[in-house]
């Protein structure tokens, strides 16, 4: 205790010192000349709080160290008991499939609403998962493919009529595409390089958008985009010639929460199914190549493999589900415009995979959620919102810096013959 | 025919010249070892053969074909498999995705028959087989090393100095392992540093100095060479 006596009041007489000649005292100008003027005691008060604060710290720092230690070791989070089982996992899975179903015919309509978005977030966090979680590859410019998905629809809409669902697989092979064509020059690239050139693909296909005003409307986007339809149902309150109107063939009131409910039940279906595409990737033989790629390429090639051609199916899978995430954003807001798709989302989704436990996909989902339901809670805040939304995150690194839940290798089942 | 042939093969990485006029054959059947000092460059040629770097000049046949100007993926998957220096497993994967990576192009049934047999090869691994890679010691991770390679069943096994930091009980086990995969069949290119080891197991040995085969001769012949007593067997 005593040896720290002696840096402890240094670090408060530092403190108290910087303070002081910071806040304490300013420069005026009056006239031509400059004044010092020494503020009040209150001031003072603060600044000598401050110092006693640290202080105090500084005697305790290595406690609090130690604490944080063990809360590290302490905070391998485990799966509850009952999770381990198969059969009981499946059981969870169908419960919590079946409380999801359920609950936006209980929830509010904005709690909806969000819960979709949530939703949208999930799959961009899958998608993305696949990419840089599983493959190992840092791609800044996700949002790219998700624009690309958004506008497939919006255009192919608003020139040639398509519903939702005869644009839904064009969109999902058109960003496929792109991130096939924009993958095979690019994935000789590694680490940062790779992380820029992505970048930049996403910053041009926003700017691409933005300035092709004669087709994509530029900067005003592309409004009157329909919600998907039910079987030949429509949602509006008034249904186009061909189609029947869903209040009606019911014989029940028109509601606009029908539409967002089931605009909630699509985006969750597609959640469902783009999880369980991957988890069934994952335990394929080219799951696990991409994640032997990422680990040593030197001998994946030396096992045969084509490093670009495994990187290049990562990719194009990835892009595939951001394009289908993005028609279903582009259907859920009905107008879209550059600006829907800046650096910022990338930036949020591949945030929802670091902090979700790179590879992860129970950890992907529950980070999206956090994602996009804390800005929203923290909405009471007001102009401390982003700051408190940034204080968790770095608080998030520090704590957990694998993520909410890390990757378990999945492991097969040994036979014994 | 030899199963393998080199000839006048010459690399470089950028301008500095890596191999020169390199020639030499295994036959079929054969244990064939390339013994040499460092930066002889012997892992060069290993990795010529295997198309990375590509060679400047010369021909590298392999079962009748010319490979030199394939991609190393397609020369992998044409009968031949390589255990790279510093053994190279997959240190986050359990020995047995570590094994079925191995066997990334087979089906099924030959991956799980091929399983069989290196386990009964490495009987070690079978005791860590739901163990990550990363875990295991030096000489288990060389051991599944040679088995992941295995696992492609290659007509020819290329190892690049199996023997690297390992305890010489481990050595001698590895090495009696690369002596029974001869015994079934499988024809071995070894590269060594541990000359003497080397040169006991292997049928013929080539001795590679500055980019330039020196020596050739039966692996016994070589063993009581002067020259390579002296350079290499420490008198």
């Amino acid at each position: 205790m005593k040896g720290k006596l002696l840096p402890a009041f240094f670090a408060a007489g530092l403190t108290l010192l910087l303070g002081a000649s910071v806040l304490g005292v300013q420069l005026q100008s009056q006239g031509i000349e400059t004044v010092v003027v020494v503020h009040g005691p209150l001031t003072w008060l603060g600044l000598f709080a401050a110092a006693a604060v640290v202080f105090a710290y500084q005697l305790v720092k290595d406690r609090v160290q130690r604490v944080r230690q063990n809360a590290r070791q302490g905070s391998r989070f485990r799966l509850p008991a009952f999770l381990e089982n198969h059969a009981q996992r499946r059981l969870m899975i169908a419960l919590a499939i079946g409380a999801l179903l359920m609950f936006p015919f209980m929830a509010e309509r904005s709690a909806v609403d969000i819960a979709t978005l949530t939703l949208i977030y999930v799959m961009l966090g899958l998608g993305l998962n696949v990419v840089v979680g599983l493959a190992g590859l840092l791609d800044l410019g996700y949002v790219g493919f998700y624009a690309v998905g958004a506008y497939t629809y919006a255009l192919l809409n608003s020139y040639f009529g398509f519903s939702f669902w005869e644009a839904l697989p064009i969109a999902g092979g058109m960003t496929a595409l792109f991130g096939y064509l924009l993958g095979f020059p690019v994935l000789r690239l590694r680490g940062d390089y790779l992380a820029i050139v992505t970048l930049g693909f996403g910053e041009i296909i926003r700017i691409l958008l933005n300035n092709l005003t004669e087709i994509t409307g530029g900067p005003n986007g592309i409004a009157r985009i329909p919600e998907p339809s039910l079987f030949n149902l429509q949602f509006a309150r008034r249904a186009d010639e061909g189609y029947t109107s869903f209040h009606e063939f019911f014989g029940i009131a028109y509601d606009p929460t029908h539409k967002v409910i089931y605009l909630y039940i699509l985006a969750l279906l597609f959640a469902l199914a783009v999880a369980y595409i991957i988890y069934r990737l994952m335990r394929m033989p080219i799951g696990r190549a991409w994640e032997a790629l990422r680990e040593d390429d030197i001998a994946c090639r030396s096992l045969g493999l084509n490093p670009t051609g495994v990187k290049l199916s990562a990719f194009t899978i990835g892009a595939s589900f951001a394009g289908i995430a993005g028609s279903i954003f582009a259907a859920r807001q009905g107008f879209i415009s550059p600006l829907s798709f800046t650096f910022i989302e990338s930036a949020i989704v591949l945030a929802i995979v670091v902090l979700g436990g790179m590879g992860s996909q129970l950890g992907v989902v529950l980070a999206a959620v956090a994602m996009t339901l804390l800005p929203e809670i923290a909405r009471e805040f007001n102009e401390y919102r982003m700051l408190l939304f940034g204080l968790i995150m770095v608080l998030m690194m520090v704590w957990r810096p694998q993520g909410l839940l890390p990757l378990k290798r999945p492991q097969m089942e040994l036979k014994r013959g | 025919m030899a199963m393998l042939d080199v000839v006048n093969l010459t690399t470089h990485y950028g301008p500095i010249q890596a191999l020169d006029d390199v020639s030499l054959s295994v036959d079929r059947g054969e244990i064939v070892t390339l013994v040499g000092s460092n930066g002889a460059g012997k892992t060069t040629l290993l990795m010529s053969i295997c198309g990375d770097p590509k060679p400047t000049s010369g021909t590298i046949r392999f079962e009748d074909e010319e490979i030199q100007g394939m991609t190393t993926s397609r020369i992998m998957r044409s009968g031949l498999a390589v255990v790279p220096e510093g053994r190279r497993i997959f240190t986050g994967m359990t020995v047995e995705e570590n094994l079925a990576m191995g066997g990334y192009y087979r089906d099924k049934q030959e991956i799980a028959r091929d399983t069989d047999y290196v386990l009964a090869l490495f009987p070690r691994l079978k005791e860590r087989y739901h163990q990550r890679g990363g875990t295991m010691s030096g000489g288990e991770q060389q051991m599944l090393a040679i088995a992941r390679a295995l696992m492609s069943r290659p007509r020819l096994l290329l190892l690049d100095e199996p023997s690297l930091g390992l305890a010489p009980i481990i050595i001698a086990q590895i090495f009696e392992i690369i002596e029974k995969l001869r015994d079934e069949g499988t024809t071995i290119f070894l590269v060594e540093q541990n000359a003497h080891r080397a040169l006991s197991i292997a049928d013929r040995g080539y001795v590679l100095e500055h980019g330039r085969v020196v020596l050739a001769d039966s692996g016994k012949a070589l063993l009581a060479n002067d020259e390579v007593r002296r350079a290499y067997l420490g008198g």
